[in-house]
C-alpha cells in the first residue's frame, strides 16, 4: 500500500493499539483544552511544566516497587498519578506561603522527579527502555488497562473542571475579588494545580514527558487569539487538540515517526502561523 | 462622627498598621453611621487604601479592633460591594462585560454548576445602572479605562451589597459621567451605606455627608465644615507637595 493515510486508516479498523491510541489522544484532548485554557489565563505553565517532570519520578519508582518488591497493581501509570498530585499540592502550599521562593521550588521539583526517576529506573532489574519512551510519549502502547484509568482521570478533570468554571473564572480572573465574595481561594487554586497534575499526567501518555508543556499552552494559546471568552476558548481548544494528536498520529504511522513529536510540529506550527497571519492581517487593516 | 440613624455599620477603634514596621495608619478612630454616604480622602500614599483593605479583612491591623456590619471584617466581606483601584489584569483575559459583572453574583448561589436566571438579572440591572447594558457582550478588555472602570461598579452592585466600598471610581471617567455616578450613589445612600475613596474632595462634598480625612492619622468632619483650612490642614501637615486636580462638570 503505498498511500500513507490509507495504510493508517485500514490498520485503525485492525488493530487494537491504534485504536486505544486513538482513544487516548482524543480522551487527553478533552481535557486539555478546558485545564489548558485555565493555565494560559492564570499563567502556570511552568508549574505544569514542573509537575510533568516530577512524573518521571512517579513513573520510575512505581516500575521499581512493581519488578522488585512484586507490587503489581503499581503500574508506572499510578505512580505518575501519585508524584503529579504530590508535585502539584507542594507547589499550592508554597506558593500560598511563602510567594517570593515559588520559582525556585518549581525549579528544584522539576529536577528532584527527573533525578529519582533516573534512580529509580538505575536500580530496576530487566529491560526498563520502555520507561525512557515516557519522556517523549508512548502513545501507541496504551493498553486497555491504561486506557480505563485514562478515562476515569478524564472525567474527574472535565466534571471537576466544568462544575466550578465560575469560580475558576473569578480566580484566573481577579483572586482578590474572588475572595472577597467568599470563594475560597486557597482551596480552588490547589484543585486547579491538582486538575493540571492530572492532565499532565493524561498528555504524558500522548506525548511524553517533555513535550507536555507544549500540548497544554499551544492549542490554548491559538484558541486565545480566537475566541472572547473563556469557555469558548475551552471549547476550541479541546477541538484543536484532539485533531493535534489525531493527525499526529495518523501522519507519523505511515512513515514510522514518533507521534509524539510529530503532534508537537504540528502544534507548534498552527500556533506559529496562527500568531504571524493573526498579526499580520492586523497590519493590514 | 456621632451616629446619626441610631446605629454604625463601620467601627474602627484604635487600629495602627504597618508595613515592615513603618506606620501607614496610626492611632485611627472613627465610625461610620448606616445609609451614610461617605468619602474618604487624602493625598496618594496617605492610607487611604490601607484603610479600605483592613475595613475589608484583607490585612489585620497591627494594633486595635475593626468590626463592619456588626461582625469582623473577614466574615463581613461578602455583604460588602468592592471595587478596588487597581486591577492587575491580563490584557488578553477572555471574559465579556456580562462575564465579569456576574462575578459580583459569586456566593450568592449553590457554590457550584452555572448562574441562575435570577443571578443574570441582577447583574443586567447593574449594568443599566450604569448605562452599561449595550456592551454587556463585549469582549472587557475591549473597552476604554472608563468603560472598564464603570463595569467594575456595576460588579460591586451586582453584589446587591449592604455597603459599597469604591475606590476611586471617578479616575477614568469623564465629568458627566462622573455627575452621573454620584447621582445614582447619592440615590443608593438612601439604602446602603456608600463609601467612596477619592483624592477630589471639591467635587465630593457637594454629595457627601461626611469626609474621611486619611493621612496616616484620620479625622472626621462633616462635610458643612470642610472649609480651606481643614483641607489645607490636611494635605500640608505631613507631605509637603500637594497634587490638585479640579474638574468642573
Amino acid at each position: 500500500m503505498n498511500n500513507p493515510m490509507g495504510e493508517f486508516l485500514s490498520d485503525l479498523t485492525r488493530y487494537p493499539f491504534l485504536q486505544h491510541a486513538l482513544i487516548a489522544g482524543v480522551l487527553a484532548g478533552v481535557a486539555c483544552g478546558i485545564v489548558g485554557s485555565y493555565v494560559v489565563t492564570k499563567k502556570i505553565s511552568t508549574i505544569a511544566g514542573s509537575i510533568a517532570h516530577t512524573v518521571l519520578g512517579g513513573l520510575g519508582a512505581a516500575r521499581y516497587f512493581q519488578v522488585v518488591h512484586r507490587w503489581d497493581w503499581c503500574t508506572p501509570l499510578w505512580g505518575a498519578v501519585a508524584a503529579a498530585l504530590l508535585a502539584a499540592v507542594v507547589i499550592g502550599l508554597v506558593s500560598m506561603k511563602a510567594r517570593q521562593r515559588e520559582d525556585t521550588v518549581i525549579g528544584a521539583l522539576w529536577a528532584i522527579g527527573m533525578a529519582a526517576g533516573i534512580l529509580f529506573i538505575s536500580q530496576t532489574p530487566g529491560y526498563n527502555e520502555d520507561l525512557m519512551s515516557y519522556l517523549f510519549g508512548s502513545i501507541l502502547m496504551v493498553s486497555e488497562r491504561d486506557l480505563w484509568l485514562i478515562a476515569g482521570l478524564d472525567l474527574a478533570v472535565v466534571a471537576v473542571g466544568a462544575l466550578f468554571y465560575n469560580q475558576f473564572l473569578a480566580l484566573c480572573f481577579d483572586e482578590e475579588f474572588a475572595r472577597l465574595r467568599g470563594v475560597r481561594v486557597e482551596w480552588f487554586y490547589l484543585l486547579l494545580l491538582c486538575l493540571t497534575a492530572l492532565t499532565v499526567v493524561l498528555l504524558v501518555t500522548v506525548v511524553g514527558i517533555i513535550m507536555v508543556i507544549a500540548l497544554i499552552t499551544l492549542p490554548a494559546a491559538v484558541a486565545g487569539e480566537f475566541t472572547k471568552r473563556l469557555w469558548h476558548m475551552m471549547v476550541l481548544s479541546a477541538i484543536l487538540t484532539v485533531v493535534f494528536t489525531t493527525a499526529g498520529l495518523a501522519v507519523s504511522y505511515g512513515p514510522n515517526w514518533p507521534a509524539g513529536a510529530t503532534i508537537i510540529v504540528i502544534a507548534g506550527a498552527v500556533y506559529l502561523s496562527s500568531a504571524v497571519g493573526l498579526r499580520l492581517f492586523r497590519l493590514k487593516s | 462622627m456621632s451616629a446619626m440613624n441610631g446605629k454604625n455599620v463601620v467601627t474602627v477603634s484604635d487600629v495602627t498598621f504597618s508595613y515592615d514596621g513603618v506606620p501607614v495608619l496610626e492611632d485611627v478612630r472613627f465610625t461610620i453611621p448606616e445609609r451614610a454616604f461617605v468619602s474618604i480622602v487624602g493625598p496618594n500614599g496617605g492610607g487611604k487604601t490601607t484603610l479600605l483593605k483592613l475595613m475589608l479583612g484583607l490585612l489585620e491591623p497591627s494594633r486595635g479592633t475593626l468590626e463592619v456590619l456588626g461582625t469582623s471584617p473577614a466574615r463581613a466581606r461578602t455583604r460588602i460591594g468592592y471595587m478596588p483601584q487597581h486591577v492587575q489584569l491580563d490584557p488578553q483575559f477572555p471574559v465579556s462585560v456580562l462575564d465579569v459583572v456576574l462575578m459580583g453574583r459569586m456566593g450568592k448561589g449553590t457554590g457550584w454548576g452555572p448562574y441562575s436566571r435570577h443571578d443574570r438579572a441582577a447583574a443586567l440591572d447593574a449594568l443599566r445602572k450604569l448605562e452599561m447594558e449595550d456592551l454587556e457582550d463585549r469582549p472587557f478588555m475591549a473597552l476604554s479605562g472608563g468603560q472598564r472602570q464603570r463595569v467594575l461598579i456595576a460588579r460591586a452592585l451586582a453584589c446587591e451589597p449592604e455597603m459599597l466600598l469604591l475606590d476611586e471610581p471617578t479616575a477614568n471617567v469623564d465629568p458627566a459621567a462622573e455627575t452621573g455616578l454620584f447621582e445614582l450613589l447619592h440615590d443608593m445612600s438612601r439604602t446602603i451605606t456608600v463609601v467612596v475613596v477619592s483624592h477630589d474632595l471639591g467635587f465630593v462634598s457637594h454629595y457627601v455627608q461626611a469626609v474621611v480625612c486619611v493621612n496616616r492619622r484620620v479625622m472626621v468632619h462633616p462635610t458643612s465644615s470642610v472649609t480651606g483650612e481643614v483641607i489645607r490642614d490636611l494635605y500640608l501637615s505631613d507631605v509637603c507637595m500637594v497634587r490638585h486636580h479640579h474638574r468642573h462638570g
